[in-house]
């Protein structure tokens, strides 16, 4: 399989994007305020370069490059996991429950990693790329589970903060769309070649929205909840 | 069975998303009055905005000089539009209450044009008149 100028424009679109939500939190000196999200789109950054490196130097149907995905994409859901966890602790900061939240997120990522290491141990003879999509599409679905919570908490407790709103549906698409294309990839392995194309699409989308929302929405901007829930007027 | 099980509930949970996503992006210009002028240009009578009046809308937008800070919404908005249009068309006889949604949700959309349309006409409107202080 080679690697056409769709490809490498998408994968420049989101490295640009990515740098670009760094450096705009940076300009407007919101950068420690956004943390969790700058420090992961600075990975998500490093991770994309390392990949054309490695696909330059090893190629694309490489061990090298496959492990290095493997790797990359499982210390990249970590961060996610942290970002979300930031989100969570933005919407209960008013109830005081940020300890409970952090052993909750601590005692998760534990179960999410011995369940990873069965997973691996029991595949370990066979680590086949169907393998790691069916991985994938597990780690994927953890994080569009813990949004979607995220989200139900937001309507619950009709928050406001059109910023925090807008992070977290942007997340809420992209991860839903990537661990819904992976899920297909698994029942349709013939239909691989369509739907490869979701995570890079996704990959753009991403930085994309949350620039948009960090460029575009002011700090203090407010929105009523109850009008975004799907089936309201 | 585990893969098709993801597949439905993320299928579920990307719409739900999405749909929400658009409209916080939608919520922004409902609070937003129209002027007589953006009236007058568009021939909008009523106080709702018709559904079909998108395209419309939209084309008079591109008319006018981009302020370079809407594109992204418009974009957005106008993949919403399409999505809900191909919703209402796929349910109009077999789930009428989907098609009314969806109808009502258009016209937010067009909505939402009109309201870039009323910010590019001032846009338009502050550009010449500082064109024409500058000649003087």
């Amino acid at each position: 399989m080679q690697l056409g100028p769709l490809d490498y424009g998408l994968w420049l679109t989101s490295f640009l994007l990515e740098a670009y939500v760094v450096v705009c939190s940076l300009f407007r000196k919101d950068f420690l305020r956004y943390i969790h999200l700058n420090v992961y789109m600075l990975a998500v950054g490093g991770v994309t370069w390392g990949q054309y490196h490695f696909i330059h130097t090893y190629g694309l149907n490489s061990q090298n490059y496959f492990y290095y995905y493997y790797y990359s994409d499982s210390l990249l859901c970590i961060l996610m996991y942290l970002v979300i966890i930031h989100f969570y602790q933005e919407v209960f900061a008013e109830m005081n429950v940020s300890h409970y939240i952090r052993g909750a997120a601590a005692l998760l990522l534990a179960a999410t990693a011995f369940f990873s290491f069965i997973v691996v141990r029991q595949n370990k003879e066979h680590m086949t790329t169907r393998f790691v999509v069916e991985l994938e599409q597990n780690i994927n679905f953890v994080v569009v589970v813990l949004t979607y919570l995220l989200w139900g908490a937001i309507l619950k407790l009709r928050e406001t903060r059109t910023r925090l709103i807008q992070l977290v549906l942007a997340l809420g698409v992209a991860f839903s769309a990537t661990a819904g294309s992976y899920a297909l990839r698994n029942l349709f392995p013939d239909a691989s070649y369509l739907l490869r194309w979701v995570p890079p699409v996704m990959g753009v989308w991403l930085p994309l929205a949350w620039a948009y929302t960090l460029t575009k929405v002011p700090e203090d901007a407010r929105l009523a909840t109850a009008r975004l829930a799907v089936g309201t007027r | 069975m585990m893969a098709a099980l993801i597949c439905v509930i993320s299928v579920v949970a990307f719409l739900q998303f999405f749909i929400s996503y658009c409209r916080s992006i939608l919520a922004t210009s409902r609070k937003v009055q129209l002027s007589d002028r953006v009236r007058e240009v568009a021939g909008i009578a009523n106080k709702n905005v018709a559904a079909e009046d998108f395209q419309r809308l939209l084309q008079l937008v591109r008319l006018c000089p981009e302020r370079g800070d809407d594109q992204t919404e418009i974009r957005a908005v106008g993949t919403y539009y399409g999505f809900l249009h191909i919703i209402g068309r796929a349910c109009r006889s077999m789930i009428p209450s989907l098609a009314a949604w969806s109808e009502r949700e258009r016209q937010s959309c067009s909505y939402f044009a009109a309201v870039a349309l009323d910010r590019r006409i001032s846009y338009s409107r502050d550009l010449l008149t500082q064109q024409a202080g500058d000649r003087f």
